[in-house]
């Protein structure tokens, strides 16, 4: 299974592993959005017996093409015509468009975003494949450039070249193997009323995420609550998206994210929901998520470089586009 | 060195007497001819009773911020000689939300709920924006 904006192929990966035939294949659609719902398409083969074993991957070279948003003609059909004319055409400034809504509506702050920031660069000087080694402190989160006002550059996901996959089997397979398990306990999808891709402000109310339209398929599917998560790993290309999630999944209450982020919640080290522990897209790398799904798992086995007290986990995909989302468990 | 044109919209069949009436210096909304629900960006469906048919109606051409970024380089180089640039979100006096950019504002004044009424800015040949200058 892979997701979209992906470049590599299923029939070039199976032609170099000599696989004689690859009888399950798919691509979940929205790209950033959709990594969890990869992973739950991938679970759902196993599920019916299409498929005993599915490989959910992703890489990412972006030396070989050029952005999907960096279009080489100025005609721009679509829904593009809608935005980028006007020069919205970055995701960064797709994004501080409903940061900025967000401070309008609820009193957010940037010094709420600060907090998610130092959060997860904190969690990655512990992960010796980080990107990020330096420790960031409060004056050099507001040292920095603007990107895209209210957004600075430490609110923006790292550009990295990386490949990673998950592997998901049978519980009974999963037994045998070296590894403890992790398993996936719920997943869902949502993209939510009269969405477009991500400059989504023509929707009643656009802080009214994907996500919280996710989240209760997937407390449903989990048959759990967002009280019953020990650790989560939130979706961060940009950091408003980690404070929107917390609200759409139910962690905090609309408008309240950003305060509990300052509280110092998300911090491993003592915090009451420990967030995108390996660093996430905007210390560890930004590999389209697929990193958080891999620390989830982590820290299912007992094998972050954060490790908390973990037996439940939840991870979000992107929640500015068509989204989706899972519940990992320790498998019993 | 010159910057490569600007981007323009190339208008499919729902949003091109938008994109007609803009390059006539006019603003108008699609507007469902069934339940008299408006819509923006045009498209072919009305989401509230399906129906197909639409006709498209001049906007009083006043509304007021939303919210609003201001973009800095590395941009799109079509953009690059204009870096920083604001972009807003304008919500108009018919309800719906439109993006464009704000003129003759300083970014640093720029507020939500300040009040704007629509220009049009000549891109190309037969080519106008919607852009908003202070009420």
């Amino acid at each position: 299974m892979k997701y979209s904006l992906e470049n590599t192929f299923e029939h070039d990966i199976a032609r170099n592993l000599g696989i004689p035939n690859l009888r399950y294949f798919g691509d979940v659609a929205y790209g950033g959005g959709a990594g969890c719902g990869a992973v739950g398409h991938a679970a759902m083969a196993i599920a019916t017996g299409t498929a005993e074993t599915v490989v959910v991957w992703r890489a990412r070279n972006r030396g070989s093409g050029g952005r999907p948003w960096a279009s080489k003609s100025n005609r721009i059909g679509g829904e593009l015509q809608w935005y980028l004319p006007w020069g919205l055409s970055r995701p960064v400034d797709q994004i501080a468009m409903l940061a900025r809504r967000h401070m309008i509506e609820y009193g957010s702050t940037d010094e709420h975003l600060a907090a998610v920031a130092m959060a997860f660069r904190e969690h990655a000087l512990n992960n010796p494949y980080a990107m990020m080694k330096k420790p960031m402190t409060r004056e050099d989160y507001f040292d920095a450039r603007f990107v895209s006002e209210p957004l600075r550059l430490f609110d923006c996901c790292l550009e990295s070249d990386g490949a990673l996959a998950v592997v998901l089997t049978t519980p009974e397979r999963a037994r045998d193997l070296r590894q403890p398990g992790a398993l996936v306990s719920g997943f869902s999808q949502g993209i939510g009323p009269d969405h477009m891709v991500m400059a989504n402000y023509f929707t009643p109310d656009p802080l009214d995420s994907p996500g919280a339209y996710a989240a209760k398929d997937l407390w449903n599917a989990a048959g759990m609550g967002p009280e019953d998560i020990d650790c989560v790993q939130l979706y961060d290309a940009f950091s408003p998206l980690v404070v929107i999630s917390l609200e759409a999944y139910g962690f905090c209450k609309p408008g309240e994210g950003g305060a509990f982020a300052a509280s110092g919640a998300l911090r491993a080290q003592g915090g009451s929901l420990p967030c995108n522990t390996s660093g996430g897209s905007l210390s560890e790398a930004y590999v389209h998520g697929m990193n958080l799904i891999i620390e989830g798992v982590r820290q299912l086995r007992g094998t972050s470089t954060n490790q908390v007290q973990c037996e439940t986990v939840m991870v979000t995909s992107g929640n500015g586009v068509p989204t989706s989302s899972l519940v990992l468990r320790k498998a019993a | 060195m010159s910057s490569p044109p600007r981007p323009v919209p190339d208008p499919d069949v729902a949003g091109a007497p938008f994109w007609d009436a803009a390059a006539r210096h006019e603003l108008v909304l699609q507007k469902c001819t069934s339940c008299g629900t408006v819509r923006h960006p045009p498209r072919p469906m009305c989401p509230v009773c399906n129906s197909m048919e639409s006709m498209f109606e001049q906007a009083s051409g006043g509304g007021r911020i939303w919210s609003w970024v201001v973009a800095h380089a590395p941009v799109l180089p079509s953009f690059a000689d204009k870096v920083p640039y604001n972009v807003v979100v304008v919500e108009l006096e018919e309800g719906v939300r439109m993006i464009g950019n704000l003129l003759d504002v300083e970014d640093d004044a720029i507020a939500e709920g300040m009040e704007v009424v629509v220009d049009f800015e000549d891109v190309e040949e037969g080519v106008s924006l919607p852009v908003w200058r202070p009420a």
